[in-house]
Protein backbone atom coordinates (compact mmCIF):
# COMPACT_ATOMS: atom_id res chain seq x y z
CA UNK A 1 0.00 0.00 0.00
CA UNK A 2 1.48 3.48 -0.82
CA UNK A 3 0.26 6.53 1.87
CA UNK A 4 0.74 9.82 0.75
CA UNK A 5 0.87 10.57 3.81
CA UNK A 6 2.21 8.62 7.32
CA UNK A 7 2.65 9.71 10.53
CA UNK A 8 3.99 7.41 13.49
CA UNK A 9 4.00 7.93 17.10
CA UNK A 10 3.60 11.67 17.49
CA UNK A 11 4.61 13.00 20.31
CA UNK A 12 4.13 16.94 20.90
CA UNK A 13 4.41 18.63 24.98
CA UNK A 14 4.21 21.92 25.66
CA UNK A 15 5.56 22.32 28.71
CA UNK A 16 3.60 19.67 31.07
CA UNK A 17 0.61 19.65 28.55
CA UNK A 18 0.95 16.35 26.25
CA UNK A 19 -1.18 17.63 22.90
CA UNK A 20 0.44 14.49 21.30
CA UNK A 21 0.61 11.61 22.97
CA UNK A 22 1.37 9.10 20.14
CA UNK A 23 -0.60 9.85 17.60
CA UNK A 24 -0.87 7.66 14.61
CA UNK A 25 -2.45 8.77 10.87
CA UNK A 26 -1.86 7.73 6.91
CA UNK A 27 -3.91 7.90 3.90
CA UNK A 28 -3.16 5.85 0.77
CA UNK A 29 -2.48 8.19 -2.35
CA UNK A 30 -5.87 9.49 -3.84
CA UNK A 31 -8.43 9.13 -0.60
CA UNK A 32 -9.55 11.44 2.28
CA UNK A 33 -8.66 10.64 5.66
CA UNK A 34 -11.22 12.43 8.31
CA UNK A 35 -9.48 12.91 11.29
CA UNK A 36 -11.77 13.18 14.01
CA UNK A 37 -12.37 14.94 17.32
CA UNK A 38 -13.26 17.93 19.67
CA UNK A 39 -11.47 20.77 20.39
CA UNK A 40 -8.18 20.29 22.26
CA UNK A 41 -7.66 16.90 21.18
CA UNK A 42 -4.51 17.19 19.29
CA UNK A 43 -5.96 17.79 15.54
CA UNK A 44 -4.68 20.87 14.90
CA UNK A 45 -1.13 19.94 16.46
CA UNK A 46 -0.90 16.82 14.53
CA UNK A 47 -1.92 18.92 10.90
CA UNK A 48 0.57 21.13 12.30
CA UNK A 49 3.54 18.77 12.30
CA UNK A 50 2.81 17.30 8.94
CA UNK A 51 3.01 20.41 7.69
CA UNK A 52 6.38 20.99 8.73
CA UNK A 53 5.11 24.21 10.79
CA UNK A 54 5.94 21.94 14.14
CA UNK A 55 8.68 19.59 15.00
CA UNK A 56 7.66 16.84 16.66
CA UNK A 57 8.56 15.70 20.21
CA UNK A 58 9.08 11.89 19.24
CA UNK A 59 7.92 9.91 16.78
CA UNK A 60 7.76 10.23 12.75
CA UNK A 61 6.19 11.69 9.69
CA UNK A 62 6.64 11.27 5.89
CA UNK A 63 4.79 12.67 2.83
CA UNK A 64 5.71 11.26 -0.18
CA UNK A 65 8.28 9.20 1.61
CA UNK A 66 10.15 12.37 2.47
CA UNK A 67 10.87 13.19 6.05
CA UNK A 68 8.22 16.25 7.53
CA UNK A 69 11.67 17.08 9.90
CA UNK A 70 14.73 16.23 7.67
CA UNK A 71 13.47 16.86 4.26
CA UNK A 72 11.07 19.65 5.07
CA UNK A 73 11.56 22.03 2.14
CA UNK A 74 11.08 19.40 -0.02
CA UNK A 75 7.60 18.37 1.88
CA UNK A 76 6.38 21.72 1.26
CA UNK A 77 6.56 21.55 -2.38
CA UNK A 78 4.25 18.77 -1.77
CA UNK A 79 1.49 20.23 0.10
CA UNK A 80 -0.98 22.79 0.95
CA UNK A 81 -2.79 24.00 4.41
CA UNK A 82 -5.89 25.47 5.08
CA UNK A 83 -5.77 26.54 8.74
CA UNK A 84 -8.57 26.56 11.42
CA UNK A 85 -8.55 30.07 10.78
CA UNK A 86 -8.68 31.54 7.55
CA UNK A 87 -4.41 32.22 6.72
CA UNK A 88 -4.63 34.83 4.02
CA UNK A 89 -4.00 38.23 4.23
CA UNK A 90 -6.59 40.73 5.06
CA UNK A 91 -5.18 44.07 4.12
CA UNK A 92 -4.49 42.56 0.74
CA UNK A 93 -7.52 41.48 -1.97
CA UNK A 94 -8.04 37.95 -3.13
CA UNK A 95 -6.38 38.26 -6.50
CA UNK A 96 -3.30 39.92 -4.50
CA UNK A 97 -3.36 37.33 -1.90
CA UNK A 98 -3.29 34.37 -4.84
CA UNK A 99 -0.97 36.78 -6.65
CA UNK A 100 1.42 36.63 -3.86
CA UNK A 101 1.35 32.51 -2.99
CA UNK A 102 2.26 31.80 -6.56
CA UNK A 103 5.17 34.68 -6.98
CA UNK A 104 6.58 32.39 -3.57
CA UNK A 105 5.71 29.43 -5.72
CA UNK A 106 8.07 30.60 -8.70
CA UNK A 107 5.13 31.33 -11.26
CA UNK A 108 6.25 33.79 -13.24
CA UNK A 109 4.13 37.51 -13.21
CA UNK A 110 1.70 36.43 -16.34
CA UNK A 111 1.21 33.02 -14.77
CA UNK A 112 0.46 33.72 -10.93
CA UNK A 113 -2.50 36.22 -12.38
CA UNK A 114 -3.82 33.33 -14.48
CA UNK A 115 -3.23 30.79 -11.70
CA UNK A 116 -5.31 33.42 -9.64
CA UNK A 117 -7.92 34.17 -11.87
CA UNK A 118 -8.84 30.74 -12.77
CA UNK A 119 -8.64 29.55 -8.69
CA UNK A 120 -11.33 32.75 -8.21
CA UNK A 121 -13.27 31.84 -10.94
CA UNK A 122 -13.82 28.14 -10.19
CA UNK A 123 -14.14 29.21 -6.04
CA UNK A 124 -16.92 31.81 -7.71
CA UNK A 125 -14.82 34.91 -5.97
CA UNK A 126 -14.08 36.78 -9.14
CA UNK A 127 -16.16 39.46 -8.54
CA UNK A 128 -14.64 39.91 -4.81
CA UNK A 129 -11.45 39.60 -5.87
CA UNK A 130 -10.43 43.27 -6.24
CA UNK A 131 -11.53 44.13 -2.52
CA UNK A 132 -9.94 43.41 0.39
CA UNK A 133 -10.05 39.94 2.39
CA UNK A 134 -11.60 42.09 5.46
CA UNK A 135 -14.73 43.06 3.97
CA UNK A 136 -15.26 38.91 2.84
CA UNK A 137 -17.78 36.95 4.70
CA UNK A 138 -16.77 34.58 6.91
CA UNK A 139 -17.47 31.64 4.15
CA UNK A 140 -16.07 34.21 1.15
CA UNK A 141 -13.01 33.92 3.63
CA UNK A 142 -13.03 30.01 3.83
CA UNK A 143 -13.06 29.70 -0.04
CA UNK A 144 -9.98 31.99 -0.82
CA UNK A 145 -8.59 30.25 1.79
CA UNK A 146 -8.95 27.02 0.32
CA UNK A 147 -7.49 28.50 -3.32
CA UNK A 148 -4.59 29.90 -1.68
CA UNK A 149 -3.88 26.30 -0.34
CA UNK A 150 -3.95 25.17 -4.19
CA UNK A 151 -2.09 28.21 -6.13
CA UNK A 152 0.64 25.19 -5.87
CA UNK A 153 -1.59 22.30 -7.27
CA UNK A 154 -0.35 20.27 -3.88
CA UNK A 155 -0.53 16.35 -3.99
CA UNK A 156 -1.05 16.93 -0.25
CA UNK A 157 -3.98 18.92 1.60
CA UNK A 158 -4.16 19.43 4.75
CA UNK A 159 -7.71 20.87 5.35
CA UNK A 160 -8.11 21.91 9.12
CA UNK A 161 -11.76 22.11 9.89
CA UNK A 162 -12.86 23.84 7.30
CA UNK A 163 -16.18 23.60 7.50
CA UNK A 164 -16.40 25.26 11.59
CA UNK A 165 -19.15 27.47 11.89
CA UNK A 166 -19.95 27.40 8.02
CA UNK A 167 -23.83 27.30 7.16
CA UNK A 168 -24.90 24.68 5.59
CA UNK A 169 -25.34 25.48 2.18
CA UNK A 170 -21.76 27.05 2.45
CA UNK A 171 -20.32 23.65 3.59
CA UNK A 172 -21.86 22.03 0.82
CA UNK A 173 -19.30 24.54 -1.44
CA UNK A 174 -16.37 23.00 0.70
CA UNK A 175 -17.70 19.58 0.35
CA UNK A 176 -17.94 19.60 -3.08
CA UNK A 177 -14.21 20.96 -3.29
CA UNK A 178 -13.07 18.22 -1.49
CA UNK A 179 -14.58 15.79 -3.91
CA UNK A 180 -13.13 17.64 -6.70
CA UNK A 181 -9.14 17.82 -5.48
CA UNK A 182 -9.59 14.04 -4.60
CA UNK A 183 -11.17 12.94 -8.13
CA UNK A 184 -8.24 14.86 -9.45
CA UNK A 185 -5.58 12.54 -7.28
CA UNK A 186 -5.46 14.84 -4.32
CA UNK A 187 -4.77 12.87 -1.26
CA UNK A 188 -6.58 15.05 1.42
CA UNK A 189 -6.14 15.08 5.27
CA UNK A 190 -9.84 16.40 6.94
CA UNK A 191 -10.30 17.22 10.64
CA UNK A 192 -13.59 17.89 11.65
CA UNK A 193 -15.68 17.72 14.60
CA UNK A 194 -18.75 16.40 12.60
CA UNK A 195 -19.13 12.54 12.40
CA UNK A 196 -21.44 13.38 9.78
CA UNK A 197 -18.90 15.50 7.50
CA UNK A 198 -16.11 12.62 7.80
CA UNK A 199 -19.10 10.23 6.77
CA UNK A 200 -19.85 12.07 4.00
CA UNK A 201 -16.06 12.64 2.68
CA UNK A 202 -13.59 10.23 4.42
CA UNK A 203 -12.75 6.84 2.90
CA UNK A 204 -11.29 6.30 6.90
CA UNK A 205 -11.75 7.92 9.79
CA UNK A 206 -9.71 7.92 12.86
CA UNK A 207 -10.61 9.37 16.42
CA UNK A 208 -8.53 11.75 18.27
CA UNK A 209 -9.05 12.12 22.06
CA UNK A 210 -6.50 13.33 24.31
CA UNK A 211 -3.85 12.82 21.86
CA UNK A 212 -4.64 9.74 20.81
CA UNK A 213 -6.18 7.84 18.36
CA UNK A 214 -9.20 6.16 20.25
CA UNK A 215 -10.76 4.48 16.78
CA UNK A 216 -9.69 3.53 13.01
CA UNK A 217 -11.60 2.93 10.45
CA UNK A 218 -13.73 3.21 7.53
CA UNK A 219 -16.90 5.40 7.50
CA UNK A 220 -19.25 2.24 7.73
CA UNK A 221 -16.87 0.51 10.62
CA UNK A 222 -17.00 3.24 12.91
CA UNK A 223 -20.76 3.78 12.52
CA UNK A 224 -21.00 0.11 13.43
CA UNK A 225 -18.79 0.61 16.58
CA UNK A 226 -20.64 3.15 17.81
CA UNK A 227 -24.11 2.22 16.76
CA UNK A 228 -25.11 3.15 13.62
CA UNK A 229 -27.81 5.84 13.28
CA UNK A 230 -30.42 7.37 15.82
CA UNK A 231 -33.82 7.91 15.98
CA UNK A 232 -35.18 10.74 17.42
CA UNK A 233 -38.98 11.49 18.34
CA UNK A 234 -41.09 14.08 19.43
CA UNK A 235 -44.55 13.45 20.36
CA UNK A 236 -47.03 16.19 19.28
CA UNK A 237 -48.47 16.14 22.71
CA UNK A 238 -45.76 15.99 25.35
CA UNK A 239 -47.78 13.79 27.38
CA UNK A 240 -46.93 10.63 25.63
CA UNK A 241 -43.10 10.81 25.69
CA UNK A 242 -43.54 7.47 27.80
CA UNK A 243 -45.40 5.89 25.00
CA UNK A 244 -43.31 7.09 22.44
CA UNK A 245 -39.82 5.89 24.77
CA UNK A 246 -42.31 2.45 24.67
CA UNK A 247 -42.33 2.40 20.79
CA UNK A 248 -38.77 2.78 20.27
CA UNK A 249 -37.31 0.44 22.78
CA UNK A 250 -39.56 -2.49 21.37
CA UNK A 251 -38.05 -1.98 18.11
CA UNK A 252 -34.00 -0.76 18.81
CA UNK A 253 -34.04 -3.39 21.90
CA UNK A 254 -32.38 -1.00 23.31
CA UNK A 255 -33.30 1.87 26.30
CA UNK A 256 -34.37 5.73 24.77
CA UNK A 257 -32.70 8.29 25.88
CA UNK A 258 -34.38 11.21 26.92
CA UNK A 259 -33.22 14.71 26.96
CA UNK A 260 -35.87 16.02 28.74
CA UNK A 261 -37.45 18.88 26.13
CA UNK A 262 -40.26 16.07 24.87
CA UNK A 263 -37.62 14.29 22.94
CA UNK A 264 -36.74 10.86 23.07
CA UNK A 265 -33.62 9.11 21.02
CA UNK A 266 -32.44 5.83 20.61
CA UNK A 267 -29.53 4.16 18.54
CA UNK A 268 -30.60 1.94 16.41
CA UNK A 269 -28.66 -0.54 14.19
CA UNK A 270 -30.11 -0.19 10.60
CA UNK A 271 -31.99 1.88 8.06
CA UNK A 272 -34.82 -0.72 8.29
CA UNK A 273 -35.57 0.06 11.99
CA UNK A 274 -36.97 3.90 11.41
CA UNK A 275 -39.28 2.46 8.75
CA UNK A 276 -40.89 0.23 11.89
CA UNK A 277 -40.48 3.04 14.07
CA UNK A 278 -42.76 4.87 11.99
CA UNK A 279 -45.49 1.94 11.20
CA UNK A 280 -45.60 1.62 14.96
CA UNK A 281 -46.05 4.97 16.11
CA UNK A 282 -49.07 5.62 13.35
CA UNK A 283 -50.51 2.28 14.63
CA UNK A 284 -50.64 3.58 17.93
CA UNK A 285 -52.28 7.10 16.58
CA UNK A 286 -48.86 8.98 18.29
CA UNK A 287 -48.79 12.32 16.25
CA UNK A 288 -45.21 13.62 16.07
CA UNK A 289 -43.59 16.74 15.10
CA UNK A 290 -40.51 15.73 14.73
CA UNK A 291 -39.11 12.58 13.87
CA UNK A 292 -35.61 12.37 12.47
CA UNK A 293 -32.93 9.32 11.81
CA UNK A 294 -29.11 11.11 11.73
CA UNK A 295 -26.09 9.89 12.62
CA UNK A 296 -24.33 10.10 15.87
CA UNK A 297 -23.09 13.46 17.32
CA UNK A 298 -19.54 13.69 18.43
CA UNK A 299 -20.49 13.64 21.67
CA UNK A 300 -22.31 10.17 20.98
CA UNK A 301 -19.12 9.20 19.11
CA UNK A 302 -17.22 9.52 22.49
CA UNK A 303 -19.20 8.17 24.74
CA UNK A 304 -20.10 5.12 22.64
CA UNK A 305 -16.07 4.62 22.41
CA UNK A 306 -14.99 5.88 25.90
CA UNK A 307 -18.22 5.68 27.91
CA UNK A 308 -17.56 9.46 28.40
CA UNK A 309 -18.74 12.47 27.06
CA UNK A 310 -16.36 14.99 25.61
CA UNK A 311 -14.99 17.52 28.18
CA UNK A 312 -15.36 20.31 25.16
CA UNK A 313 -18.96 20.90 23.87
CA UNK A 314 -18.84 20.11 20.20
CA UNK B 1 -18.91 25.97 -8.12
CA UNK B 2 -17.24 24.72 -11.27
CA UNK B 3 -15.12 21.27 -11.41
CA UNK B 4 -11.39 22.40 -10.53
CA UNK B 5 -9.56 22.46 -13.61
CA UNK B 6 -7.63 19.36 -14.19
CA UNK B 7 -4.02 19.22 -12.49
CA UNK B 8 -0.77 19.48 -14.72
CA UNK B 9 1.54 20.71 -12.40
CA UNK B 10 1.27 24.34 -12.49
CA UNK B 11 4.08 25.01 -10.75
CA UNK B 12 7.63 24.06 -11.82
CA UNK B 13 8.73 21.74 -9.39
CA UNK B 14 12.05 22.87 -10.50
CA UNK B 15 11.84 26.40 -10.40
CA UNK B 16 13.25 26.76 -6.99
CA UNK B 17 16.97 26.03 -8.55
CA UNK B 18 15.91 29.44 -10.75
CA UNK B 19 18.76 31.31 -9.35
CA UNK B 20 18.10 34.35 -6.66
CA UNK B 21 14.96 32.25 -5.39
CA UNK B 22 15.91 33.92 -2.09
CA UNK B 23 15.32 38.01 -3.62
CA UNK B 24 12.50 36.87 -5.72
CA UNK B 25 10.64 35.77 -2.64
CA UNK B 26 12.12 38.88 -0.59
CA UNK B 27 10.59 41.20 -2.89
CA UNK B 28 6.83 40.05 -3.53
CA UNK B 29 6.50 39.97 0.10
CA UNK B 30 7.87 43.26 1.16
CA UNK B 31 5.75 44.43 -1.77
CA UNK B 32 3.07 42.51 0.27
CA UNK B 33 4.65 44.90 3.14
CA UNK B 34 4.17 48.03 0.88
CA UNK B 35 0.77 47.44 -0.53
CA UNK B 36 -0.34 47.22 3.60
CA UNK B 37 1.52 50.32 4.33
CA UNK B 38 -0.44 52.20 1.49
CA UNK B 39 -3.52 50.88 2.39
CA UNK B 40 -3.30 52.35 6.06
CA UNK B 41 -1.41 55.36 5.64
CA UNK B 42 -2.04 56.38 9.37
CA UNK B 43 1.19 53.82 9.97
CA UNK B 44 3.20 56.51 8.72
CA UNK B 45 2.54 59.40 11.28
CA UNK B 46 5.11 57.87 13.33
CA UNK B 47 7.75 58.95 10.40
CA UNK B 48 6.21 62.33 9.40
CA UNK B 49 4.49 64.75 12.38
CA UNK B 50 6.98 63.12 14.98
CA UNK B 51 9.71 64.10 13.26
CA UNK B 52 8.13 67.99 12.40
CA UNK B 53 7.30 68.19 16.25
CA UNK B 54 10.64 67.43 17.29
CA UNK B 55 11.76 70.06 14.91
CA UNK B 56 9.83 72.47 15.71
CA UNK B 57 10.25 72.52 19.97
CA UNK B 58 14.05 71.70 19.74
CA UNK B 59 15.12 74.66 17.06
CA UNK B 60 12.68 77.11 19.16
CA UNK B 61 13.51 75.81 22.68
CA UNK B 62 16.70 75.43 22.06
CA UNK B 63 17.88 77.10 19.00
CA UNK B 64 18.71 80.19 21.14
CA UNK B 65 20.32 78.94 23.79
CA UNK B 66 22.48 76.38 21.83
CA UNK B 67 23.23 78.50 18.75
CA UNK B 68 22.43 81.83 19.17
CA UNK B 69 19.75 81.51 16.64
CA UNK B 70 17.58 79.23 15.42
CA UNK B 71 18.33 78.65 11.48
CA UNK B 72 22.05 78.26 12.55
CA UNK B 73 20.47 75.57 15.09
CA UNK B 74 17.91 73.89 12.38
CA UNK B 75 21.10 73.85 10.23
CA UNK B 76 23.22 71.31 12.32
CA UNK B 77 19.71 69.89 14.03
CA UNK B 78 17.76 68.56 11.08
CA UNK B 79 20.17 66.16 9.54
CA UNK B 80 20.49 64.69 13.29
CA UNK B 81 16.92 64.48 13.53
CA UNK B 82 16.69 62.59 9.72
CA UNK B 83 18.83 59.81 11.47
CA UNK B 84 16.89 60.31 14.29
CA UNK B 85 13.64 59.76 12.48
CA UNK B 86 14.83 56.80 10.55
CA UNK B 87 15.82 54.53 13.34
CA UNK B 88 12.80 55.02 15.14
CA UNK B 89 11.15 54.05 11.69
CA UNK B 90 13.09 50.82 12.12
CA UNK B 91 11.78 49.78 15.36
CA UNK B 92 8.34 49.78 13.79
CA UNK B 93 9.49 47.64 11.66
CA UNK B 94 9.83 45.41 14.85
CA UNK B 95 6.72 45.77 15.82
CA UNK B 96 4.71 45.30 12.90
CA UNK B 97 6.48 42.22 12.46
CA UNK B 98 5.64 40.93 16.33
CA UNK B 99 2.10 41.65 15.49
CA UNK B 100 1.93 40.11 12.11
CA UNK B 101 3.93 36.98 12.63
CA UNK B 102 0.61 35.99 14.86
CA UNK B 103 -1.50 35.77 12.10
CA UNK B 104 -2.68 32.69 10.54
CA UNK B 105 -0.83 34.43 6.77
CA UNK B 106 2.74 33.14 8.40
CA UNK B 107 1.46 29.91 8.96
CA UNK B 108 1.50 29.69 5.10
CA UNK B 109 4.31 31.63 4.31
CA UNK B 110 5.77 28.78 6.72
CA UNK B 111 3.88 25.98 4.68
CA UNK B 112 5.57 27.61 1.77
CA UNK B 113 8.75 26.04 -0.09
CA UNK B 114 10.86 29.75 0.34
CA UNK B 115 13.44 30.46 2.62
CA UNK B 116 13.07 30.76 6.08
CA UNK B 117 14.26 33.95 5.96
CA UNK B 118 12.25 35.71 3.50
CA UNK B 119 9.13 36.75 5.22
CA UNK B 120 11.86 38.78 7.48
CA UNK B 121 13.74 39.76 4.32
CA UNK B 122 10.47 41.06 3.12
CA UNK B 123 9.10 43.02 6.05
CA UNK B 124 12.85 44.78 6.29
CA UNK B 125 12.56 45.60 2.79
CA UNK B 126 8.83 46.53 2.44
CA UNK B 127 9.59 49.17 5.45
CA UNK B 128 12.28 50.57 3.34
CA UNK B 129 9.16 52.99 2.52
CA UNK B 130 9.28 54.67 5.56
CA UNK B 131 12.57 55.49 5.63
CA UNK B 132 12.09 57.36 2.28
CA UNK B 133 8.67 58.93 3.56
CA UNK B 134 10.38 59.83 7.18
CA UNK B 135 13.35 61.67 4.81
CA UNK B 136 11.48 63.62 2.24
CA UNK B 137 8.55 64.81 4.49
CA UNK B 138 11.33 65.94 7.13
CA UNK B 139 13.38 67.84 4.15
CA UNK B 140 10.02 69.58 3.30
CA UNK B 141 9.21 70.58 6.68
CA UNK B 142 12.76 71.80 6.94
CA UNK B 143 13.11 73.92 3.95
CA UNK B 144 9.65 75.58 5.17
CA UNK B 145 11.61 76.55 8.05
CA UNK B 146 14.70 77.72 6.39
CA UNK B 147 17.15 74.61 6.18
CA UNK B 148 19.42 75.32 3.39
CA UNK B 149 21.64 72.14 2.05
CA UNK B 150 24.93 73.94 1.83
CA UNK B 151 26.93 71.41 0.10
CA UNK B 152 25.21 69.91 -3.09
CA UNK B 153 22.19 67.47 -3.57
CA UNK B 154 24.87 64.47 -4.27
CA UNK B 155 26.33 64.52 -1.14
CA UNK B 156 23.07 65.40 0.62
CA UNK B 157 21.05 62.48 -1.21
CA UNK B 158 24.12 60.83 0.19
CA UNK B 159 23.16 61.81 3.88
CA UNK B 160 19.64 61.08 3.69
CA UNK B 161 20.57 57.08 1.88
CA UNK B 162 23.32 56.82 5.05
CA UNK B 163 20.38 57.49 7.54
CA UNK B 164 18.13 54.86 5.41
CA UNK B 165 20.88 52.40 5.54
CA UNK B 166 22.02 52.39 8.93
CA UNK B 167 18.26 52.37 10.15
CA UNK B 168 17.47 49.53 7.90
CA UNK B 169 20.96 47.62 9.34
CA UNK B 170 19.66 48.83 12.57
CA UNK B 171 16.41 47.56 12.13
CA UNK B 172 17.52 43.68 12.51
CA UNK B 173 17.61 44.73 16.22
CA UNK B 174 14.53 45.42 16.34
CA UNK B 175 13.38 42.58 14.11
CA UNK B 176 15.63 40.12 16.76
CA UNK B 177 13.70 41.75 20.05
CA UNK B 178 10.08 41.57 17.75
CA UNK B 179 10.74 37.86 17.06
CA UNK B 180 11.80 36.84 20.57
CA UNK B 181 9.10 38.87 22.59
CA UNK B 182 5.52 38.44 22.81
CA UNK B 183 3.40 41.09 23.04
CA UNK B 184 4.04 44.29 20.50
CA UNK B 185 3.72 46.66 23.07
CA UNK B 186 6.31 45.00 24.67
CA UNK B 187 8.50 45.49 21.91
CA UNK B 188 7.81 49.07 21.23
CA UNK B 189 8.80 49.42 25.38
CA UNK B 190 12.30 47.57 24.68
CA UNK B 191 12.75 50.08 21.72
CA UNK B 192 12.16 53.39 23.45
CA UNK B 193 14.15 52.31 26.27
CA UNK B 194 17.12 51.55 23.75
CA UNK B 195 16.59 54.14 21.96
CA UNK B 196 16.24 57.38 23.74
CA UNK B 197 19.81 56.98 24.96
CA UNK B 198 21.15 55.71 21.48
CA UNK B 199 19.27 58.64 19.95
CA UNK B 200 19.45 61.75 22.40
CA UNK B 201 22.86 60.46 23.90
CA UNK B 202 24.37 62.17 20.31
CA UNK B 203 25.30 65.04 19.11
CA UNK B 204 21.94 65.94 17.90
CA UNK B 205 20.55 68.53 20.54
CA UNK B 206 23.83 69.97 21.85
CA UNK B 207 27.88 69.70 20.60
CA UNK B 208 29.49 66.97 22.58
CA UNK B 209 31.89 69.61 23.90
CA UNK B 210 29.80 71.04 26.55
CA UNK B 211 28.70 67.79 27.79
CA UNK B 212 29.83 66.56 31.44
CA UNK B 213 32.74 63.43 30.44
CA UNK B 214 31.13 60.50 31.20
CA UNK B 215 28.28 61.32 28.98
CA UNK B 216 30.89 62.72 26.37
CA UNK B 217 32.23 59.48 26.20
CA UNK B 218 28.89 57.61 25.74
CA UNK B 219 28.76 60.00 22.87
CA UNK B 220 31.57 59.63 20.79
CA UNK B 221 31.20 55.87 20.87
CA UNK B 222 28.14 56.02 20.15
CA UNK B 223 27.21 54.64 16.46
CA UNK B 224 24.32 57.24 16.04
CA UNK B 225 26.78 59.93 16.65
CA UNK B 226 28.94 58.79 13.64
CA UNK B 227 25.65 59.15 11.76
CA UNK B 228 24.92 62.05 12.76
CA UNK B 229 28.31 63.76 12.21
CA UNK B 230 28.22 62.20 8.85
CA UNK B 231 24.92 63.64 7.44
CA UNK B 232 25.75 66.91 9.02
CA UNK B 233 28.68 67.33 7.13
CA UNK B 234 27.31 65.62 3.99
CA UNK B 235 24.67 68.13 4.26
CA UNK B 236 25.96 71.65 5.90
CA UNK B 237 29.50 70.56 5.70
CA UNK B 238 32.30 69.84 7.88
CA UNK B 239 34.50 66.79 7.97
CA UNK B 240 32.81 63.10 7.03
CA UNK B 241 35.34 60.76 5.96
CA UNK B 242 35.56 59.21 9.75
CA UNK B 243 32.04 59.25 11.01
CA UNK B 244 31.07 57.84 7.53
CA UNK B 245 33.35 54.82 7.76
CA UNK B 246 32.33 54.44 11.35
CA UNK B 247 28.56 54.77 10.19
CA UNK B 248 29.10 52.11 7.69
CA UNK B 249 31.14 49.80 9.89
CA UNK B 250 28.37 49.86 12.12
CA UNK B 251 25.79 49.20 9.55
CA UNK B 252 27.86 46.23 8.94
CA UNK B 253 28.14 45.11 11.90
CA UNK B 254 24.18 45.10 12.90
CA UNK B 255 22.94 43.92 9.64
CA UNK B 256 25.81 40.50 9.91
CA UNK B 257 25.10 40.13 13.55
CA UNK B 258 21.16 40.86 14.40
CA UNK B 259 19.72 39.34 10.89
CA UNK B 260 21.11 35.72 11.20
CA UNK B 261 19.83 35.84 14.90
CA UNK B 262 16.42 37.48 13.81
CA UNK B 263 16.31 34.74 11.37
CA UNK B 264 16.85 32.25 13.89
CA UNK B 265 14.69 33.29 16.45
CA UNK B 266 12.00 33.09 13.91
CA UNK B 267 12.63 29.46 13.15
CA UNK B 268 12.35 28.50 16.68
CA UNK B 269 9.04 30.69 17.09
CA UNK B 270 6.30 28.24 15.86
Amino acid sequence: MEYAFQAEGLVKRYGRTTALAGVDLAARTGTVLGVLGPNGAGKTTAVRILATLLRPDAGRATVGGLDVVADAPRVRRMIGLTGQYASVDEDLTGLQNLVLIGRLLNLRGTRAKARAAELLRDFELTEAGGRQVKTYSGGMRRRLDLAASLVGRPDVIYLDEPTTGLDPAKRDDIWHVVRALVADGATVLLTTQYLEEADALADEISVVDHGRVIAHGTPAELKRIVGGQTVLVRPADPGRLAEAAAVLAEVSGHQPESTGRGVVTVPVDGDAAFTEVVRRLDRRGIAVTELSLRLPSLDEVFFALTGKHTEVAA
Amino acid sequence: MTALAARPAVVDREAARRPFALARHSLALARRSLIKTMRSPEQLLDVTLQPVIFVVLFVYLLGGAVSGSTHDYLQTLLPAIMVQTTVFGGMATGVNLNADIGKGVFDRFRSLPIGRSAPLIGSVLGDLIRYVVAVVSLLVFGSLMGFRVETGVLPALAACLLAILFAFSLSWAFVLVGMVVRQPGAVQGVGFLVLFPLTFGTSMIAPAETLPGWLRSWVEVNPVTHVMDASRGLMVGGPVAASAAWALAWSALFVAVFAPLAVRAYRRRA
